[in-house]
């Protein structure tokens, strides 16, 4: 079987859950005949149909409004958003209505639907295109928000998230959409949400980031571990809600805990987990919880974005920060 | 610079659209017909039976607004004098079609498995107001708009899944200043979805009148930017709302395609029971607009029939109020939620992220 890439990952998913579940349908736009701006949606049209795989008009409220309304009446819309800088006019039909549909009418309602946004800088994309700001969703209550990091976890993550009888935001590294390929079975296998991933194991201190900066992470660590630091490394995947008890269980283990996130430091999943730590795990920690993110500034145009990004010296530099404490 | 100047003010165009709005009334202000009337408006009996819930309406209404003022009921949005709009609305639906209100359309709802009780229920701060018996109808929608859309969705919906089914949404003047309500339009003319819009223009979004919120001469006008039909009618004639809106649902039930419907009447209340429209509009035109009441025009026509009397006028009064009355105690008797409600449906089980906060709910006690 071939290896596939995170965004042939997705496509595998999407086609395989359509084959399954004729409520199944996706819609955005440009994702019909010219199958996604990244091609994550290519050959549904040709597989599902134009009625299943739904060109829409340019509008995002709209896209997000309709997936609510279908959503409502029995359909599994995916709904996919160009960028996640485009998602913000959908941003009221979210907030408002998909996240407390069941809420709201105490279950007689409800909203299973995914909306798929690619997000993160790093591709020298125009302005508007390289935003992280999975934070602004997972503050909502009634959302989920799964960022996948492997081609793997893409599939098994994006399966479960369109199984989800509740909202899933589905937030895709794009940085990596083609960064590795893996052998990933088209099984049908989803992988469970509201878990942490433990990708490696480790005693002297606990990485956690999510989406894009895996590669990072992962490089850090490896330098690390060739200083002969034992690091471990958790793939959060699912931000909101948050398995604060895979973490708590790391950090007890190493007592030092270094978040790595792209998205801007104020208010960010980051700041979540290290509240939570601090809350749950204090006297475990040897030393206090770094954060290592973006700015607390606006993305800048791609000339800057590489300084932007956390790269792997910022990250050991906080590892040895920890260890030094 | 002559030659350049005439060039462009003798220029040829040619008309590439046009387009033409309808009004229609089928009973003036004072109740007499200006025209044939409808099929199903031949028959008192069936006048009757929609003048009855048009009354209930606004019993209900009223006392709504004396529950909110005794501190029984949080915020309420009266339909006072928009009854003909929404029973029309309602009268026009059929059974399997799809709802999607703003949140003074208790005419519709009335028709639609809401009870009383229910929309008690939403204005009391309970969220099981909007648990009601219609399986598909969305509930009261607040952010301005956002219904058209999820209207729009269910149609899509009934569309792919072959079904001949309609839905209709109900939005006030101010909604079609939105974003979503251009989007809506637009994506319903694209797809001809089957999809009926009414526009209550009640001529007051809050403070700000019909003049200061568009320049067109007609909201049913917006209707064609979308490629879809728009037209107006007398929104204080149930008759003609009622014809207008049945047209539109058989229209979109075979296959025709999206409509708009503006109706016409007017708020006579203020925008809800925390407003003071006294701030803004004089109340010279509140007296003018009484003139045009929807239930006083329909009573004047069947009493012209001699369909109605002043006998039946005060036994459906009275019974209107036991109907209300029965509902207000079914309200206010209704056993509270338990505080785990405020986490209860929020996912369809609880994540366990959020178990302990659960736990705590569980234990927390209900204060006044």
């Amino acid at each position: 079987m071939a290896e596939i890439t995170l965004v042939e990952a997705v496509n595998q998913a999407l086609a395989y859950e359509m084959s399954q579940d004729k409520d199944v349908v996706v819609l955005g736009e440009d994702i019909g005949v010219n199958g996604g701006v990244f091609r994550a949606t290519v050959d549904l049209i040709d597989k599902y149909g134009p009625e299943r795989v739904i060109d829409t008009p340019l509008a995002e409220s709209m896209i997000a409004g309709l997936t609510v309304g279908m959503a409502a009446q029995g359909l599994k819309p995916v709904a996919e958003f160009q960028f996640m800088g485009f998602i913000y006019p959908g941003f009221n039909q979210i907030v408002c209505h998909a996240a407390r549909m069941r809420n709201r009418t105490r279950g007689r309602l409800s909203c299973p639907a995914v909306f798929r946004a690619p997000y993160g800088g790093g591709i020298h994309a125009p302005e508007h295109h390289s935003e992280s700001t999975e934070a602004l969703f997972a503050h909502i209550p009634g959302l989920r928000v799964v960022i996948p990091s492997t081609p793997a976890r893409a599939y098994g993550l994006l399966l479960a998230a369109i199984r989800e009888p509740d909202p899933v935001i589905f937030l895709e590294p794009k940085r990596i959409y083609r960064f590795v390929k893996q052998h990933v079975p088209d099984n049908g296998e989803a992988l469970p949400l509201d878990r942490c991933f433990v990708l490696q194991e480790g005693n002297d201190v606990t990485l956690v980031t999510w989406g894009a900066m895996i590669k990072e992470t992962l490089a850090a660590a490896k330098q690390l571990q060739a200083q002969g630091v034992s690091v471990e490394i958790i793939d959060v995947a699912t931000v909101k809600p948050l398995d604060i008890e895979t973490i708590l269980a790391s950090v007890e283990k190493t007592g030092r805990c270094v978040v790595v996130h792209e998205a801007a430091k104020t208010c960010a999943v980051g700041a979540e987990i290290a509240a939570q730590i601090a809350e749950k795990g204090l006297m475990d920690l040897h030393a206090p919880v770094q954060r290592v993110t973006g700015f607390d500034a606006v993305m800048p145009y791609f000339k800057l974005e590489k300084q932007y990004i956390p790269d792997e010296a910022k990250i050991i530099a906080a590892v040895q920060h920890t260890l030094e404490f | 610079m002559e030659t350049t100047k005439s060039t462009s003010t003798k220029s040829k165009s040619t008309i590439t659209a046009e387009f033409t709005i309808a009004y229609t009334q089928f009973l003036d202000a004072v109740g007499k017909p200006t025209q044939p009337l409808p099929k199903f408006a031949t028959k008192p009996d069936e006048l009757i039976r929609l003048y009855k819930l048009m009354v209930l309406t606004r019993t209900f209404d009223t006392k709504a607004i004396s529950l909110q003022r005794t501190g029984k009921l949080g915020t309420y949005a009266s339909s006072l004098g928009q009854e003909a709009v929404a029973v029309g609305v309602g009268a026009a639906m059929h059974a399997d079609d799809i709802f999607a209100p703003a949140y003074r359309e208790y005419g519709v709802q009335l028709q639609r498995g809401v009870k009383m009780q229910d929309i008690l229920a939403f204005w009391g701060g309970d969220e099981r107001g909007s648990d009601f018996a219609n399986k598909h109808d969305f509930p009261m929608c607040v952010p301005i708009a956002s219904q058209y859309l999820h209207a729009a969705g269910a149609a899509k919906a009934m569309q792919l899944q072959g079904q001949s089914r309609a839905v209709v949404a109900v939005g006030g003047d101010g909604s079609t200043s939105q974003g979503d309500f251009y989007e809506a339009v637009n994506v319903s003319g694209a797809w001809n979805l089957p999809i009926v819009f009414v526009v209550c223009n009640n001529q007051w979004a809050i403070s700000v009148p019909l003049r200061s919120q568009t320049r067109c001469q007609t909201l049913a006008q917006k209707a064609i930017a979308g490629g879809i039909p728009g037209e107006q009618v007398d929104g204080n004639d149930l008759i003609a709302v009622r014809n207008a809106v049945a047209n539109a649902i058989e229209k979109a039930r075979n296959n025709g395609g999206p409509s708009l419907i503006e109706a016409i009447t007017y708020r006579l209340h203020d925008h809800t029971t925390a407003d003071d429209a006294g701030r803004y509009r004089d109340e010279s035109e509140v007296k003018e607009a009484w003139q045009r009441d929807p239930i006083l025009r329909l009573r004047n026509y069947l009493k012209d029939l001699k369909a109605w009397s002043d006998d039946q006028e005060q036994e459906l009064l009275t019974t209107s109020k036991q109907q209300v009355d029965a509902a207000v105690a079914d309200y206010l008797q209704a056993k509270p939620q338990p505080t785990t409600a405020i986490l209860d449906y929020l996912y369809e089980s609880v994540p366990e992220a959020y178990q302990d906060q659960y736990q705590q709910l569980s234990t927390t006690k209900r204060s006044a």
